[in-house]
């Protein structure tokens, strides 16, 4: 008798030990989060004391203090909440948007290289905004053309992915392979349209492709938000069948996903956070594929924790790159896209070379 | 040929199913009942595991009906077979990390919404203990090899609380040792639990040894089926495989020893012939 109950005791005991250390697992990953969401906030707050108008630290958290109460008065309340804060809400909710929607693009298409722009979303805003542009046509009027038709534009890709599912199946390769045959399609005709154009034209249409927050201001910064946040629930809801889905199709429709549809539905949600991102900013690179990628050294690839932490980061990411975008060549204002690719592509060099195995 | 009866976990009946125009699977039927282990041989491209894909509905059969239970799997949604039915495929390939625990944990999903339960937290920890692999538990699954990873993606399948498991071909990548152990686990499971097991397997002896029932397979049709020393002798492993193997009969159980592949072997004794000639 004493010996079974022996056994049974250090069965519970290492049932124990390993609930403990899966608690603790888990723990990590919160305590990221966390950490991530302070950097996030402290990063704002330095960025919003930075500047080539030169306000004192103090002056500017009084001035954001008293602001939440009246409407600017002054130049130096005018700057702080009419451009500064704007910039940087703007940079949080591009940079969150792009890295949630990395993650979830990396997740489905089970491909390490996948983001918002590999899948022609980026072609297409392009195109949209060159056509508004250019030529003056669009979907929308006023302050909205730009951008309304890059939004329109930017959808088109996904569109067609998934029409062509109708007729192949919705396999992972299928839909970058379209994704990128749609990027190549619209790069030539924005080439085509600007070839035809005259100069001032062209750059203006050249210069909406390098993404920067320049743009930013409350009119854009609540369309904005509220595209993003109503498609990140769902996608975090589905975040569980997209942890099944990393295993392969096969696993999954085994363990009762429906593979086909999920994997539609997620491409949906994702292209439109990045269309909800980059109609507004132009062009951003990078943060979409690193952002993801950094967080899944840091934590691991469960979609419940990875999806919410790429957010932060993307957001920390995009955040610090515009305010070296903004300091680095004072009083120049670099556009974000250029730092964001020329931090980026180090980094990920970097990357690459310390990875530990075929994937990390 | 084997009998439908009404106890039957699984029943398969007249199941055809062809890829574009290229028929894979003709008249087939079976049927397996509780704490049972089948076992599908075969020679590669015989049709097994697209049997065992379409008894998942992964493929979709053009004709037959196959029951789980009572029910019509047409009539059944993905997740409701889920609940019911284990499938592990020959090649998992999980791309992003993930730890043993949370590939484990998957095993639960056809159970419930979004959100994992201290109930599934036991199942995952009861599982893992069955298996013997609980200090694997926070390993990352690429970090392992292949026999553990097999028993990981096996362990999910055990999560899932399946009626009917799958299995295709779990002894291919590993060693002797290890065959054995997955074996025995999936038999223990069996009897234990009184689920049942289809198990496409390339290894007759292993087949012989551990199945209560065999069917052999050949270009998509089933060429025998019953119990293993009445499937796997001289003359069926001869037609289908074109092998020619001595079966010795070890208390009840075929033991298989191949010789020689008959085409080839015809070759080997006229080389034999033309050396001898040209001396």
């Amino acid at each position: 008798m004493s010996s079974s109950n022996e056994t049974l005791g250090a069965i519970r005991t290492k049932r124990q030990e390993i609930k403990k250390e899966y608690k603790e697992f888990t723990g990590r990953k919160v305590f990221f989060i966390l950490c991530t969401l302070f950097a996030l906030l402290l990063i704002s707050g330095i960025s919003a004391t930075l500047g080539s108008y030169s306000i004192t630290v103090r002056e500017v958290y009084s001035i954001i203090w008293r602001g939440l109460f009246q409407i600017p008065q002054d130049t130096a309340e005018f700057i702080i909440w009419n451009l500064r804060v704007p910039r940087i809400f703007m940079g949080i909710i591009a940079g969150a948007g792009l890295a949630t929607a990395g993650a979830a693009m990396q997740g489905i298409l089970r491909n390490p290289l996948a983001s918002p722009l590999t899948i022609g979303i980026s072609g297409g805003a392009a195109f949209g905004a060159a056509l508004a542009i250019i030529l003056g046509a669009g979907f929308a009027t006023g302050k909205y053309l730009i951008i309304g038709n890059a939004f329109i534009f930017s959808l088109i890709p996904t569109f067609v992915i998934i029409a062509l599912t109708r007729y192949r199946r919705a396999t992972p390769e299928t839909m970058l392979l379209t994704g990128i045959a749609m990027q190549y399609i619209f790069s030539a005709l924005t080439t085509l349209l600007m070839y035809f154009s005259d100069s001032d034209a062209v750059k203006e249409a050249y210069f909406w492709t390098v993404g920067s927050l320049a743009r930013a201001s409350w009119d854009f910064i609540l369309p904005s938000f509220i595209i993003i946040t109503a498609c990140l629930i769902p996608l975090l809801w589905k975040s569980w069948d997209m942890n099944v889905m990393s295993a392969g199709d096969e696993s999954a429709k085994s363990l009762g996903v429906n593979v086909e549809r999920t994997r539609i539905f997620i491409l949906v949600l994702s292209s439109l956070i990045t269309a909800g991102v980059i109609s507004f900013t132009g062009t951003i690179g990078f943060v979409g594929l690193v952002a993801p990628h950094i967080c899944r050294m840091a934590i691991g690839g469960d979609n419940k924790f990875l999806i919410p932490a790429s957010g932060l980061f993307g957001g920390v990411l995009l955040l610090t790159a515009d305010t070296l975008a903004r300091t680095i060549m004072a009083p120049v204002v670099l556009p974000v896209g250029i730092v964001t690719a020329s931090m980026g592509g180090p980094l990920f060099l970097y990357l690459i070379m310390r990875r530990r195995r075929e994937y990390w | 040929m084997v009998r439908c009866n009404g106890l039957a976990k699984l029943k398969v009946k007249d199941v055809e199913f062809s890829y574009a125009s290229d028929p894979v699977l003709k008249d087939v039927c079976l049927h397996v009942s509780a704490s049972e282990v089948l076992s599908i041989v075969g020679p590669n491209g015989a049709g097994k595991s697209t049997l065992l894909r379409c008894i998942d509905k992964i493929l979709f059969p053009q004709k037959g009906t196959i029951l789980l239970g009572e029910t019509d799997l047409k009539m059944m949604k993905r997740m409701e077979i889920a609940k019911k039915m284990g499938y592990i495929p020959q090649r998992v390939s999980q791309i992003f990390p993930a730890t043993v625990f949370d590939v484990v944990l998957m095993g639960r999903r056809p159970h419930l919404s979004w959100k994992s339960s201290k109930q599934d937290i036991e199942k995952v920890l009861e599982v893992l203990e069955i298996l013997n692999i609980e200090d694997l538990a926070l390993r990352d699954i690429n970090e392992l090899s292949g026999g553990q990873q097999q028993n990981v993606f096996f362990a999910r399948a055990l999560a899932q609380e399946p009626e009917v498991l799958l299995l295709d071909e779990p002894t291919s990548n590993l060693d002797i040792k290890h065959q054995l152990e997955v074996m025995d686990t999936i038999k223990n499971v069996v009897k234990e639990k009184g689920i049942s097991a289809i198990i496409s397997i390339h290894d007759l002896n292993l087949a012989a040894r551990y199945s209560d029932k065999v069917i052999m397979m050949k270009n998509g049709r089933i060429f025998a089926a019953g119990a293993p020393l009445s499937v796997l002798t001289r003359e069926n492993i001869k037609s289908v495989y074109g092998v020619e193997v001595i079966v010795m009969n070890e208390s009840d159980i075929p033991c298989i020893i191949p010789v020689a592949p008959i085409g080839n072997g015809k070759e080997a004794s006229r080389i034999k012939q033309l050396a001898k000639a040209s001396i």
